[in-house]
């Protein structure tokens, strides 16, 4: 396994022997890792290999059957589920509602009443506040960017996205990688899971790779990441 | 405390935005306009029969709508998974809970209102007790069905056969509280006997459960 | 120790089962108004006694594993559910059973008939929940409608009681107090009802372990022999 160092760098998040089964399936076998702040990390590897477990497992959504996480500190993830913004292939948003609108719900699960914000997060990936159409009624891409936009709305310090890139247009794809890099060269966390890792390959600090649970490899470049 | 009205609030009105822009409502009203209609054709009682076994009928009807409107509760949460971003975020589960409770409890109500004038009308029901009981009546039944029935809603999003374990897990439970909202109904209606002790019941068991559902419920919503 | 607790409490059962047989159909004085029919009792009091202590031991057993996650509070509850379940069942029928030649009709709104009837379908209620839900969630889902059940039991009994004060019905078992040697013979089944319990919630209990001890250890051979694969 290529071990990447980083400049001496606090670890923004520890894994310890992370297992996580569902019934006699292990999703995942025992996951260990450090993962520092201000980069932007792309989970790769193939269907089942336990990505889109070890993200839910670091928003709090999936409780390890064995092991610990520690993020930012604390293994209580809940008490910094304010610092998380999450992100899945479904989009998380009411279809009835317009992009606007859901924005402006969400950010008042955070307490944030300021329509402003609102309309500055919508602006920042790209889309039209005040477009009415329900959200239902968007492509995959402007669903994908709205539901980014739901992630960002509160400032987290990480975000953990599963999937952005899925069945997206190209133009959404781009504009969401330019926004990432914006996001990580700001300080943020960004964690990607993803099958379309040459979307990342100019943005991504470090590639993550898992297979069947385990986390196989991590390198700087994409191209040692594909070679088996 | 503040963070679980503010939360509260807006889920509960977006609720009721999203309710009255879809006008689903509308086919559930005409829906149990029909029902009473039916109920009116299978049982013709005289006006002094009609007093005694209108109780139960009309809270039969009461429970049939009361049922629609809870299986559907979580209907547009479980779409493109919203309830992951309710529990991603730091908001109370109680928070959503009382919305959602309060959601359906007005949604009933309206049912309510919508049917009482039907039955009035096919029934000749007139009340020889104190009337103004029965609104108490109404909203201590309605609420002790919707409470329970929010929150055992959301027990069986996990569970195969959700519309089906809904009741099952529901009339069980709600059979004092159905027992004392149609003893009560009687009681007002014929004028025979005090509603008050049905409505101390009545508030007992919804003292009871609206906490326990407090209490619980961001077990159940964060139980994976 | 188990390997001799378990049959000795297995002749005791058969003993007090036999020997409450004997009393309830031969040994007991009959009833002066019913006639043998009362005979009955001596089956339907004792399991309903039963039924509700295992409902209690649920309860119990559900607030436990609720505060603690035992697993052993999880098996101890779904083997208390399923037998009560059983002996309530039992109350359901022996009642109507009593009710029809006594007093003409199948059904009445007896206090305690009726508190058995709502406390059948809130367990039956959870044991379908318990088959039906998703296998993470069960004992979570179960140990929350449990308490559910046990805080509407106080309110069933006030309701039907107060029921029956504005509308009087027949009482099964008859009112006022008991002849001290029927009450004996009722003892004594329940005596037995209760071993009875004990053996099979004990072989039920054991089993569920075993089984569960059997499925984490696939799970744990899964996960290392994928692990050693690496």
């Amino acid at each position: 396994m290529n071990h990447v160092s980083h400049a001496a760098a606090t670890p923004i998040i520890v894994i310890h022997d992370l297992v996580k089964q569902f019934g006699r399936f292990a999703a995942l076998r025992g996951v260990s890792a450090e993962f520092v702040s201000g980069r932007l990390y792309a989970i790769v590897g193939e269907n089942g290999a336990g990505k889109t477990t070890l993200l839910r497992s670091l928003a709090g959504l999936t409780r390890p059957t064995r092991g610990t996480i520690s993020m930012l500190g604390t293994t209580d993830l809940r008490s910094v589920c304010r610092q998380v913004g999450y992100m899945a292939h479904p989009s998380l948003l009411y279809d009835e509602m317009a992009g606007m609108e859901n924005l402006r719900y969400f950010a008042r699960l955070y307490g944030i009443q300021d329509d402003e914000r609102c309309a500055a997060t919508i602006t920042a990936v790209g889309l039209d506040p005040t477009l009415t159409r329900p959200v239902g009624q968007y492509s995959q891409g402007m669903r994908q960017r709205m539901s980014l936009a739901r992630a960002m709305i509160h400032d987290p310090r990480i975000l953990l996205l599963d999937e952005p890139f899925s069945n997206v247009d190209a133009h959404s794809a781009r504009q969401m990688t330019h926004l990432l890099k914006q996001l990580r060269d700001a300080g943020k966390t960004i964690f990607v899971v993803t099958h379309q890792a040459s979307q990342l390959e100019h943005a991504a600090d470090e590639f993550v790779q898992m297979e069947a649970g385990l986390i196989t490899r991590r390198t700087r470049e994409l191209m040692m990441a594909e070679t088996p | 405390m503040s963070a679980i009205t503010n939360v509260a609030r807006a889920s509960l009105s977006k609720d009721l935005r999203l309710e009255w822009r879809s006008k689903d409502a509308i086919n559930s009203m005409l829906f149990f306009a029909l029902l009473v209609v039916i109920f009116s054709f299978s049982f013709d009682p005289t006006a002094e029969e009609s007093r005694r076994i209108a109780g139960g009928l009309v809270w039969v009807a009461f429970l049939f709508a009361a049922v629609v409107a809870l299986n559907q509760t979580w209907a547009r949460e479980l779409r493109n998974q919203v309830l992951d971003a309710y529990r991603v975020s730091p908001a109370p589960a109680n928070a959503l809970f009382l919305a959602k409770a309060f959601g359906n409890f007005i949604f009933v109500i309206v049912l309510e209102t919508f049917m009482t004038p039907l039955f009035i009308v096919f029934y000749n029901l007139r009340a020889l007790g104190p009337a103004y009981q029965l609104l108490i009546v109404s909203a201590l039944g309605t609420w002790a069905l919707v409470v329970n029935g929010t929150f055992f809603a959301a027990m069986s999003l996990r569970t195969r056969s959700r519309e089906i374990m809904l009741p099952l897990l529901l009339f069980p439970i709600s059979i004092p509280a159905l027992l004392a909202t149609v003893e009560a109904t009687t009681a007002i209606l014929t004028g025979d006997f005090s509603a008050k002790f049905w409505i101390v019941l009545l508030a007992a068991y919804n003292v009871v459960f609206t906490t326990a559902c407090l209490l619980l419920f961001d077990t159940v919503l964060n139980a994976e | 120790m188990i390997r001799r607790t378990f049959p000795i409490l297995g002749v005791l059962t058969a003993v007090l089962l036999s020997y409450g047989l004997y009393e309830a159909l031969i040994g007991a004085p009959t009833e002066q108004s019913m006639g043998d029919v009362q005979r009955i009792f001596y089956y339907h009091a004792p399991s309903a006694w039963t039924a509700f202590l295992l409902f209690g031991i649920n309860f119990v057993a559900s607030v436990v594993y609720l505060i603690q996650r035992s697993i052993k509070a999880d098996i101890i509850a779904l083997v208390t559910a399923e037998v009560g379940v059983v002996f309530c069942t039992v109350v359901l029928v022996t009642g109507p059973i009593w009710a029809r030649p006594v007093w003409g009709i199948w059904w009445t709104w007896d206090i305690r008939l009726t508190s058995t009837l709502v406390l059948w379908l809130i367990y039956v209620s959870y044991l379908i929940l318990r088959r039906f839900s998703s296998s993470g969630q069960t004992p979570l889902m179960a140990a929350v409608l449990a308490i559910f059940g046990a805080l509407d039991v106080p309110l069933v009994y006030f309701s039907i009681r107060f029921f029956r004060t504005q509308h009087p019905q027949p009482v099964i078992g008859g009112e006022g107090s008991i002849d001290p040697k029927m009450l004996q013979v009722a003892l004594i089944n329940w005596a037995g009802f209760l071993c009875f319990a004990c053996l099979v919630c004990w072989s039920r209990y054991r089993l569920e372990l075993l089984q569960r001890e059997v499925e984490e250890t696939e799970a744990l051979e899964a996960l290392l022999d994928s692990r050693k694969a690496q």
